[in-house]
Formats: structure tokens, sequence, C-alpha cells
């Protein structure tokens, strides 16, 4: 961004990426209490295994070891993007975006497997209130970096063909709050469901 | 709006570096069962506020000079309603559970 | 193909219901037919269905919510009837219609009548009160509206197609889970909350952004109107509240439509979290609707005492208070339920708490007027009534949150007078009084005085009449929601409540009456100074209607009552030397489009049409990403077209000083 004193016109325009930032904040804390109550209804439900399998039984440290791996180094990458987009080199921003859309890819795809194990070994989330409880609470999170994942290629669309102007740039940084918002949610998702599960 | 180039990647590589640690401490734990369960799920609960933190420092860079004050009260105020709600269902559903079975 | 759609969804089982669908068909038809012998569609679709302008869609919230009050006032009036006549199996409902009656009833006026209605005078006033142009996301304000309207059009179109839910307004499980309940109507209560919740909760942030960051220069925190403040607080409430009842919702679904086991009997479901969930909403929920009219009460009061309002820092700090407090009541819905004598005591305590801030208020009103020079307005009719009926109200409820009592109470026809104690007195006569004060600001012509007295005293004495014999009767012990009893000395007290509910509905004429004089007699009463009662606040410094751009230069502030201060210091309706181009945002029809699908969307979960559902979603993801990727979306009103609207507003002012 230039030094220079701003015009009106430039100042109107940042105020209202503030405003959108501030009202994308606010949608982000109304997303923390949706994933809050979906954490207090996944501890209340812990005993609820109707005699079928257990966290125990069913989870892995292997598989949650190489999520939580995925998933931070992505939100470095697209810490790294967001540096590029300031320094207004669209290839570079681009790169970076790719790598965190692989990265996050990754993660999903593992998700979906591990989702397709329990299935298949007839822990669905119809077996027991407790495989409900988790199935939705780390489901949840997995649609929201899906969404995260749409967002991304959208917006690398966008970068693509338009530049990065002050609007892009603006979709750009909602977007990495978003990201690491969901890298948040992770962390409370292996330290309540599967690290304390696997004790 | 952000820091300076060279202050902000080292931001992302400090925070990812403590994230890592505050992830793998746990991991290990788990993996090794090195700690009775009881500390261990505490060593997990510490671990994960503090990365919590990292990230909200180091990844989406708030601080008390430049992030507008509405983000920081709407941020305290969301982690008070949390603790009422989420406190608050616990109180009340384990209290059902020892009476009422449920 | 359609799912579990049939022919045997049309209602040709009853002729009760019939009539009922034959009705809402027959409305739909006729506003179409009206439109098209107006001409009016291009028009409809041009300046209101695709506009972003806060104005036009806050009027079109308040047309919704109007519409509503009549479609759940139907159903109160029925239910009325029924219960007066139901001694020993009397009356005319068998009990599954009864039941989808107080069902809907609850539903509709809580989130298609209050909520609406609400959001509709934020929208129209708050921009205008802190000096700005528009809300901070004006298309976003599009699709909550949109999204609203599907929800509501969800629960009229269950009068024709399919039933709605028996569940009540509040939906509790294992009843309304697909065991108990395998027929569609739970899923339209489903779904038309889960999508309009969606548009509350935006509208939410939206508030919250324009008042925190689009007020005029020298308009601090504390030199908001005091419908600003609980505009503000209520906009908190919504952002915060409302995922709760999104997760309790949602989860209720996923355990309908994926068979899962949140709320079962069976297979380790635990039915109480649901209970948990849903008043962890929906206590925030009543306060979101009170506090609004609470800011209502202020300014009226206010205005029509034609005195500074008594207090304002203590009902700033009081509407902060209730705003925070309110999250900590709620399980006092559920007292009887088995906690603890402990948990029971803390939240009975916390519920007394939370009536002392609304105490200050009343004081505070109550010495704004004292020594003031009172026109009595109908909007200063419902203040004053408000004020006296809800203290009663207030007083049942402070009887209602002592545990042991609440054991004997809860679920009674006492309970039931309790709370539309409160939100009849509190909530509505509010937003009447709000939609009776600002009506010449936004149509730019008077509304009738006397068919609102009339209304207020049909509403207020129907009110005493339909409402004090049920605390008789639950103190006798009817519960609530009886469709027959066999108890003869309950009889007369439901004939009361009856004449009431009929007493109301004369109020309603009235409302219809006044609505029609006021639009007839328009060219007599034009507003030409957009300041019909000496107001205080900067709404009353515009035209009436304002102008698209709601100020040509946005105005500083210095002093709480800005307007008046502007009067008092002769700086009010000061003209620039030269106007400046505008950049106002255009109009789109991707929130009607959004709002459309939306409402597909829903009917197609309710009806199992699983490729409908997937087109749907599909077309709303898409045209939310076309429109993300949209940089172009206002459009520049050059200066000289201001100054012509301008030019005209002085004009027709005169030679006022």
């Amino acid at each position: 961004m230039s030094v220079a004193p701003m015009n009106e016109h430039e100042r109107e325009e940042i105020e209202v990426h503030e405003q959108r930032a501030l009202g994308f904040w606010l949608y982000l804390m109304g997303d923390a209490a949706i994933f809050a109550l979906l954490f207090a209804t996944y501890a209340i439900m812990i005993p609820g295994t109707a005699g079928g399998p257990t966290g125990k039984q069913l989870f892995e440290l292997d598989n949650a070891a190489i999520e939580t791996v995925l998933l931070l180094v992505s939100s470095m990458t697209f810490g790294f993007a967001s540096l590029q987009v300031k320094a207004g080199n669209r290839g570079a921003v681009l790169v970076w975006l790719a790598i965190t859309f692989l990265l996050g890819a990754g993660f999903v795809f593992l998700e979906v497997r591990e989702f397709a194990g329990m299935i298949a070994k007839g822990a669905g989330p119809d077996r027991s209130g407790f495989l409900s409880a988790f199935f939705t609470l780390v489901g949840t999170h997995g649609v929201h970096v899906t969404m995260g994942l749409i967002w991304i290629v959208v917006l690398g669309l966008q970068v693509a063909l338009k530049g990065l102007t002050l609007p892009v740039a603006s979709r750009l940084y909602r977007l990495g709050l978003f990201w690491h918002f969901l890298d948040i949610a992770w962390v409370g998702i292996f330290s309540i469901v599967y690290l304390p599960g696997l004790l | 709006m952000e820091h300076q180039t060279p202050h902000a990647l080292r931001s992302y590589l400090i925070g990812f570096v403590l994230a890592v640690i505050l992830s793998a401490v746990p991991f290990w734990l788990v993996y090794t069962h090195a700690l009775p369960p009881h500390r261990t799920l505490l060593v997990i609960g510490i671990a994960a506020v503090l990365q919590v933190l990292v990230h909200l420092r180091f990844f989406l860079h708030i601080n008390f000079t430049t992030t507008p004050r509405e983000n920081i009260l709407a941020l305290v105020f969301t982690c008070l309603l949390l603790f009422i709600m989420v406190g608050g269902s616990f109180w009340i559903m384990f209290d059902l559970h020892s009476r009422m079975l449920i | 193909m359609f799912g579990k759609l049939t022919i045997e969804a049309l209602p040709f089982y009853s002729p009760i219901a019939a009539g009922g669908a034959l009705v809402t068909v027959g409305g739909a038809l006729l506003v179409a037919i009206v439109l098209t012998w107006l001409k009016a569609w291009k028009y409809l679709w041009t300046d209101w269905l695709t506009s972003v302008d806060h104005k036009r869609i806050g009027v079109m919230y308040v047309v919704l919510a109007l519409i509503m009050l009549l479609r759940g006032f139907v159903d109160a009036i029925m239910m009325r009837a029924q219960q007066a006549m139901a001694l020993n199996g009397g009356g005319y409902l068998p009990p599954e219609h009864f039941d989808q009656i107080f069902s809907s009833h609850g539903t509709i006026m809580i989130f298609f009548m209050a909520m609406p209605f609400m959001t509709g005078l934020i929208n129209i006033i708050v921009p205008l009160q802190i000096g700005t142009r528009d809300v901070a996301f004006p298309w976003l304000n599009a699709v909550s509206l949109w999204l609203s309207a599907a929800g509501a059009a969800l629960v009229m179109v269950s009068l024709v197609i399919g039933k709605f839910s028996t569940a009540g307004w509040t939906g509790y499980p294992p009843y309304s889970g697909i065991e108990y309940n395998p027929g569609v109507g739970v899923d339209y209560w489903i779904w038309a909350i889960l999508i309009s919740g969606v548009g509350s909760t935006m509208s939410g942030i939206n508030f919250i952004v324009t008042i925190l960051k689009r007020r005029a220069p020298g308009m601090t925190l504390m030199r908001m109107t005091p419908f600003v403040w609980t505009a503000l607080v209520a906009s908190v409430l919504m952002a915060f509240a409302f995922p709760a009842i999104t997760v309790a919702c949602g989860l209720l679904a996923l355990d309908r439509l994926a068979g899962m086991h949140f709320f079962t009997n069976a297979h380790g479901g635990n039915m109480m979290n649901y209970v948990n969930l849903f008043w962890i909403w929906g206590h925030p929920e009543v306060y979101i609707l009170i506090l609004p009219a609470f800011g209502i009460f202020s300014e009226v009061v206010s205005t029509f005492s034609r005195k500074r309002l008594f207090g304002y820092e203590s009902l700033v700090y009081a509407t902060a208070a209730i705003g925070v407090l309110s999250f900590t009541v709620w399980l006092h819905h559920f007292f009887t339920m088995g906690s603890s004598a402990g948990v029971n005591a803390f939240f009975g305590v916390m519920t007394m708490i939370i009536a002392v801030p609304t105490g200050v208020k009343v004081f505070n009103w109550l010495l704004t007027m004292y020594r003031g020079r009172i026109d009595f307005h109908p909007s200063m009719m419902w203040s004053i009534g408000f004020m006296v009926t809800f203290v009663i109200g207030g007083m049942t409820g402070v009887l209602l949150a002592i545990p042991p009592a609440d054991f004997l109470m809860h679920n009674t026809t006492f309970l039931v007078a309790h709370f539309h104690n409160m939100i009849i007195p509190g909530v509505l006569f509010g937003y009447l009084a709000g939609y009776m004060y600002w009506f010449p600001k936004v149509f730019g012509f008077a509304f009738h005085r006397g068919w609102g007295l009339g209304a207020f005293w049909c509403w207020i004495i129907g009110f005493y009449l339909a409402f004090m014999p049920l605390y008789l009767l639950g103190l006798k012990g009817m519960p609530r929601r009886m469709e027959t009893y066999n108890d003869p000395t309950w009889q007369p007290y439901l004939l009361v409540a009856a004449f009431g509910a009929f007493v109301v509905l004369c109020g309603i004429g009235c409302m219809v009456m006044q609505l029609y004089v006021s639009i007839r007699d328009r060219n007599k009463t034009r507003d030409l100074t957009g300041d019909p009662f000496n107001g205080r606040t900067l709404e009353w410094s515009t035209s009436s209607p304002p102008p698209p751009y709601n100020f040509a230069v946005l105005p500083t502030v210095s002093d709480r009552e800005a307007f008046l201060e502007m009067k008092e210091k002769g700086t009010a309706y000061q003209r620039p030397a030269a106007y400046e181009a505008l950049r106002i945002p255009s109009n789109t029809p991707i929130g009607v489009i959004l709002g459309a699908f939306g409402f597909v969307l829903g009917f197609a979960m309710v009806w199992h049409i699983w490729w409908l559902v997937l087109a749907a979603g599909l077309v709303m993801f898409a045209a939310v990403i076309v429109r993300s990727s949209n940089d172009d979306q206002e459009f520049t009103m050059s200066a000289a077209e201001v100054k012509a609207i301008e030019d005209e507003r002085f004009r027709a002012m005169g030679s006022r000083p």
C-alpha cells in the first residue's frame, strides 16, 4: 500500500473493507458458538455409546496426527499467500493458494476415508448418540474446510482474472480469517475428541 | 493495516513452530502414555488453550495496538458467552445425569 | 421423483383444513389479481423486490409481519372459540388439528410476526437516526428479508400441502423425533426456523457493524438515541443466540433425516440436551424482541411528553445489563424437569435479578412523563398501556421465578397468561407504537389518530378480557394446550377469554380502517416538513419520505437530541453551497432469488425430494458466488439529481426558517 495521503474515495474503500472484516469476524464469533455447543453436546454424549463402539476402539492417532500437520502447515502457507498479497505478487499468491488447497484437500480426503471406514465397520452416525455427536462435530468442521477449499478456488480465479485489486485482497483477507479459525477449531477437535478418546 | 513484511513473515514462522510444539507434546503423551490420564488431560487442555492464543497472536495478528477495539470486544464477549453457555450446559446436564439417569 | 409428496397431501380430509387452504390460496390469488389489474408487476420488481434500500426492505418486513399477525390471530381466535365450547368433548376442532393450531400460532407470532416487525422498524429508522445513508451490508440486508419470507412461506404452504407440526412452537423431542412424528409437520417447522434463522443472524451482524462503524461525525456511543442503543444490544443477542437454535433444530433434523440419535429415547440419545440448547436461544430471543420495543417507548414517551428523556445513562446501562443477563437465566423454562435444588435456585435468583433493570426503565419513563406536556397520540397511549400492563406481567414472572411455586404453575394457563402479558403489552404494543409514530415519516402522510386510538382501546381491553381469566384458570389447575376439559367451573372463564379475543379482533379491524382512511385521505394530510411531532432525533430532519440517500450532506452531531439541538441553534435545514454526486448501491435480483430457492430447498427437504434439494442448493451457491465476484454494485446519482430532489423538498416546505 502507498503511504501517500489518501483521497476521499480510497478512505471510503478502506472503511468498507474494515466494515466487511468486522462483519465477517462477527460471523466467525457466531460460528465459534455453534462449534462450542457441538463440543458441549459431544462431551455430554461420550457415555451414550448404546453398547456400540467407543472412541478408544475407533479413533486412529496416526490419522489425527497427519491431519493436524496438514492443517497447521496449510495455515502457515496461507499466511505466506497473505504476505504475497501485500507485496502485490500475483503469481506467488496463486502458488501459495494452490499449496494451501492441496494440503486442505489432503485433510478432507483423510477425514472422508476415516468416516467411510467407520461406517463400513457398522460404526456410522446412526449407531449411537456418541457416534452421532462425533460425526456431526468433526463432520461440521470438515464441511467448513470443504467450503474453504471452494472459496480458495473461486478467489484463485478472481486473482488470476482481476489481479490483486482492493476488493479481491479484501476477500482474501476474510478467507484468511476463516482458514485460521478452522485450524483453531481443529485444535479443539484433537484436544477434546481424539486425544482424550485414545487415552 | 498489517505489519511490514519481514515482521509478518517472522510472525508466521514463530507461530508455526510454537503450534508444532504445542501439538506434538500432547500427541506424544497419548502415544506413549507417559503420564497418568488425569495429568495428560491437564497437559492437553493447557496446550490447547496456549495454541489457540498462539494462533490468535501469530496467524490472526490479534494484538492490543493494531486490532480494532470492536474486534477485541467481540472476541472477549464471545469467550464470556461460551463460558456461560458451555459451562452452564455441563452443570445442568451432569446434574440431570446424576438425578435423572439421562 | 416427488419424494414423499402425493395427492394425499392436499387438505381434503377436513372441511376446516380445506377452508384454511382455500383462504391461503385465495389470498395469494387476490394479491396477484390486484397487481395485474394495477399493472404493478414491473414496479413491484424494480422498486421493491430487487431493492437493497434499508427503508424499502424495512417496509417489506413490516408488511410481512402484519400479514402474519392476521394469520397468527386467526389461530388464536380459533383456539379461544374451541376452548370456550370444549367442555366434555364439545367444540369443533379435533385434537390433531387443535395441536397444529397452537403450534403454528406460537411459531408464527414469534418468528414471523414479532421478529420481522422488529427487524423492519430497526431497518427503517436506525440508519436515519445515526445519520448514515444505509446499513453496512445492503445486499445482505435484502437476503435476510427474503430468507425470512421463505420461512414464512413454508409455514403458509403447510396449510395447503401437508400439515404443520403438532409439537408446539418449541418442538421437544422425542415427540418431535422421527419415531413419534414421521409426518411432514415437524419438518416444515424445522426448515422454516433454520432458513429464517440464517436471515436473523445476518441481520444481527449487519446492524452491529452499521451502528458501531457508520455513525455520523460527532455521534459518540453516549449520544445515540435509546432506540439505536436497544437495537445494538438486541443485534448482539441475535448474532450470539441464534447459533444455539441452529444447533438445536439442526441436530433434530439430523435425527429425523439421517437416523441419528441426539435426542432419541434409545441408542444413547439425550432429549434434555434439546431442551437445554433450545432455551439457550429461547431466553435471549425474548429479550431480542423486547429491547427494541423498550427503545421505541423511550423515544415516544420523550417526544409526546415534550421533555428530554430522564436518566439516559441508566437506561443504557440497564439495556447492556439485560443483554448480558439474558444469557444466564435459561433454565427457568424447565425448572420442573429434574434439576437439583442448587441448579434451580441459581437460575431462579438470576431470573429475579434480571427484572431489576427493567424496573429502572419503568421509573425512567414515568419520570420523563412527570411535568411534561403530554400529547395523547396513539403511540403515547400504547406506551402508557404498556407501562401498566407489562408491570403486572413482570410481577407474575417474578412469582414464576421461584422454583417451588413454578412446580404448581408450569405449563398451566398461568404461564400462558404470563408470557402473553409480556409479549402483547411489551413487544406488540411497542412495535405498534413505533408503527403509528413513524408512519408519517415513512409514507409522507398522516396516520389517522382516531382509528389508532380505537385500535389501542380494543387491544388493551381485549387483552385484559382474554388473559386475566387465564391467570385464574391456571391457579385453578388448568393445563395449557387443552383441546377439551371436563371441569365445568372453567368454562365461564374461557367464555370471557373468547370474548376478549373478539374485542381484539375489533382492534385489528380498527387497524385495517386506519390504513384505509389514511391512504384514502393522503393528499389532504401530506407531511411537508418531515417533522409532524416536533421531533428530537435525526430521522425527523429528513423529508417524509426521506430521499433514497437519506442525507444529501451527512450531519455533524454534538448532542444526544441531535435534531432538537439543531432546531434550537438554528442550524437545522441548512443547504450546502454545492451538492456532491453520491454512490448508491444498485438493485439486484439475487436477494429475492436466494429467498425463492431457499423456500424450494426447504420444501424439498420436507418432502424428501432429494434431487430438488441438490438443485436448489446449487442455484443458491452459484448465486452467492456470482454476487461475490461482482465488483460493480453501485451507481452514481449526479449532483444535479441530488440538487433537484433537495430543491423540491425545500420548496414543499415553504418558507420555514
